[in-house]
């Protein structure tokens, strides 16, 4: 073993970029859910956003241009949970559930032709001169553009949600839908909009980890990120700061994990590997008890006429 | 204009009609799916419906309609028994890997002694060990409120990293020239899950599978705990105030379902499967959700489904050789079917009208 082989800097650093994934991914979810719909499909959009952000970046040559292929994946493949859930009624976990297993079997599908290429290397931000500076340097400033995109993503939905007429509204939605629909809001079309946005938050997350964090494509290779940050959602009690801090733990415990693998500690590599989903359940353990901040429809199908 | 009315009753008819009219709009868009991927369509849905059961290897592949179903059915029976109630247990493939290695590992435990009760105590612990697996969540929920669908889930997790670690140590065969995976039952008779009539496909799983269906259909529609769960489901208030404990129902159903989970885990290993080894689990245990939903939670349904869905899969085997089929086109087609299930449900409990309303 040998623990002086840690960059201590350096593991910062990859904390950060670990964790990445998990925060665009959860501050999707987060949205929809303060909307009042439980998608439980993040998952699947997730691996489905890996796999349309590598296809794009490797036809097309640019990183920026597969980001934003993954985003539309994503919020493509959520409207069929948006179909399911808003117009056919159809119960929002076995539809979560459905859109996971769909999601797995298509990227699977579409990204067969592509495993084993390396795709083309997204670059940092040209922050030049302030990514020198010791220690502050490759913490703060030494990252690509999607971690910075990620920060200003959970601000500014902390400021809708918490500042704005829309936020207002979307949240008169997700606490209580029949007197959302009485003032008159469209409540389908509102959650429609909340759900295609976690799509392409979580397709953007999911192209992360196939684009930057691997970078490579195998399939099922989001290894159930998309359910971390489902728990994400309850561990930040819907609220977005926290869902940066959270993000920030499990990133945190999954880069350890691999760095401790590296540097060939005494417990067995399967063991390590296992310890995000065993904290991620403790986490729950702990948190579970405050269930109050939870959004009054959440998981509740809206007909108008009930 | 089209809206929707709510049926004062669940129509009976849809609830029949729903699953067949989802089977066949998959074929539909399923082949639609093989054309674009250069794919006769046609061809390709003969040979995942028709070559498995009357194609000219027939003879080969129906038994296989039985070893693929059991594990199906055995899973989706006890996790029906929870959707019912609406407690979600979607982590069945822990339990299934669980079941495996517990079975497995009292089986090598005795090796190579021969005894008639190994096999016994073999399916004991496989039960034991898919129950215990489920009940880590069943715990949590009841004494803390945790969310069972995301714990039973990363419990899946953890079940693969375990028979990982398993597979390369604790249950690695001595002999196995450094190769992971332990030692093949198949060649332990003690412990080999042996098919009872050469040819057939019929092994002690199927047995289990089919006193699971009957178990499940006595206790659903005769029962008082099969009515705790049908009310629980479908009116919690009323349940609680008609005297259901919320907390005994939940262990059951996820303790029932970890352990139907765990025997076919349990019967895998020491059949068909053989032996533990890393990729021991194709997904069962998330199939087996399909095969609940198709089957409409209940347990004749479900004895049809999973016939279904394992012709599903050894028609996709097929194709996947004779035609080139990705294997990954068959997950599709499944998560397909899921789909067309719920979206057509709403027939079941809606009436579309086609017209504009009276104001009411």
């Amino acid at each position: 073993m040998d623990l002086s082989a840690i960059n201590p800097v350096l593991l910062i650093a990859a904390m950060i970029a670990a964790s990445t994934p998990i925060l665009l991914a959860a501050i999707g979810e987060l949205v929809v859910e303060r909307a009042g719909v439980l998608n439980l499909g993040v998952e699947g959009m997730m691996i489905t956003g890996a796999v349309c952000g590598f296809i794009i970046t490797v036809n097309s040559g640019s990183p920026t241009v597969g980001f934003i292929a993954a985003a539309m994946g994503g919020a493509v493949l959520s409207l069929l949970f948006a179909f399911l859930t808003q117009v056919a009624l159809a119960n929002q976990v076995a539809s979560g559930l459905a859109l996971t297993l769909f999601g797995l079997g298509l990227s699977a599908l579409m990204g067969q032709s592509y495993v084993g290429i390396k795709p083309p290397r997204t670059e940092t931000t040209p922050l030049g001169p302030l990514a020198d500076i010791p220690v502050i340097g490759p913490i703060v400033f030494g990252h690509d553009l999607i971690v910075y995109l990620g920060l200003v993503i959970i601000a500014a939905t902390w400021a809708v949600l918490k500042f704005t007429r829309a936020g207002l509204i979307l949240r008169a939605v997700g606490e209580n839908h029949d007197a959302a629909h009485a003032l008159g809001y469209k409540v389908k079309r509102i959650r429609t909009l909340a759900i295609m946005f976690g799509g392409a938050c979580a397709g953007l997350g999911g192209a992360y980890i196939s684009l930057i964090r691997v970078p490579q494509w195998t399939e099922g290779m989001t290894a159930g990120v998309g359910w971390i940050a489902l728990a994400l959602v309850v561990f930040a009690s819907w609220k977005p700061w926290r869902v940066l801090l959270g993000a920030y733990l499990f990133g945190g415990i999954t880069q350890l994990q691999l760095n401790l693998q590296g540097a060939g500690v005494a417990i067995p590599v399967e063991y390590l590997a296992m310890s995000p989903y065993i904290v991620t359940i403790i986490v729950l353990v702990i948190l579970s008890a405050d269930k109050s901040r939870a959004p009054g429809s959440l998981g509740r199908t809206f007909h108008a006429s009930s | 204009m089209i809206r929707l009315e709510a049926r004062p009753q669940p129509s009976q008819a849809m609830a029949y009609a729903t699953p067949v009219l989802a089977v066949v709009l998959t074929m539909i868009f399923g082949g639609a799916l093989f054309a674009v991927l250069g794919k006769d369509p046609v061809a390709a849905i003969a040979t995942i419906f028709w070559e498995p059961i009357f194609g000219e290897f027939a003879f080969f592949y129906r038994p296989q309609l039985l070893i693929k179903g059991a594990p199906l059915v055995l899973i989706a029976i006890g996790l029906a028994l929870g959707f019912r109630a609406g407690i979600w247990n979607i982590g069945a493939e822990g339990q299934y890997i669980v079941g495996a290695i517990c079975g497995a590992a009292v089986g090598l435990a005795f090796y190579p002694t021969e005894s008639a009760l190994i096999f016994p105590l073999m399916v004991l612990a496989g039960a034991l060990g898919g129950w215990a697996w489920a009940m880590i969540p069943g715990l949590l929920k009841v004494k803390f409120g945790t969310n069972e669908i995301l714990v039973s889930l990363m419990l899946v997790y953890v079940a693969e990293q375990l028979l990982a670690s398993m597979s390369l140590g604790f249950l690695k065969n001595p002999e196995g020239f450094g190769f992971p995976g332990s030692r093949n039952l198949q060649q332990y008779p003690s412990a080999h899950n042996a098919e009872l009539i050469a040819e057939t496909g019929m092994h002690w799983g199927v047995v289990a599978a089919l006193i699971a269906v009957i178990f499940a259909y006595v206790l659903l529609s005769r029962h008082r705990l099969g009515f705790a769960i049908r009310v629980t489901g479908e009116a919690p208030r009323a349940a609680r105030f008609g005297g259901v404990n919320p907390g005994r129902l939940i262990l059951f159903c996820l303790g029932m379902s970890g352990l139907l989970a765990g025997l076919a885990g349990m019967f895998e290993v020491s059949g068909p499967s053989g032996q533990i080894s890393i990729d021991f689990n194709v997904g069962y245990g998330f199939t087996a959700i399909i095969v609940a939903f198709l089957g409409r939670l209940n347990p004749l349904g479900i004895v049809a489904a999973g016939l279904l869905m394992a012709l599903t899969y050894i028609g996709g085997d097929i194709a996947q050789s004779q035609l080139g089929l990705p294997a990954a086109a068959i997950q599709v087609f499944q998560g397909m079917l899921l789909f067309f299930l719920l979206a057509l449900d709403l027939l079941t409990n809606y009436r579309v009208r086609i017209g504009t309303a009276e104001v009411a």
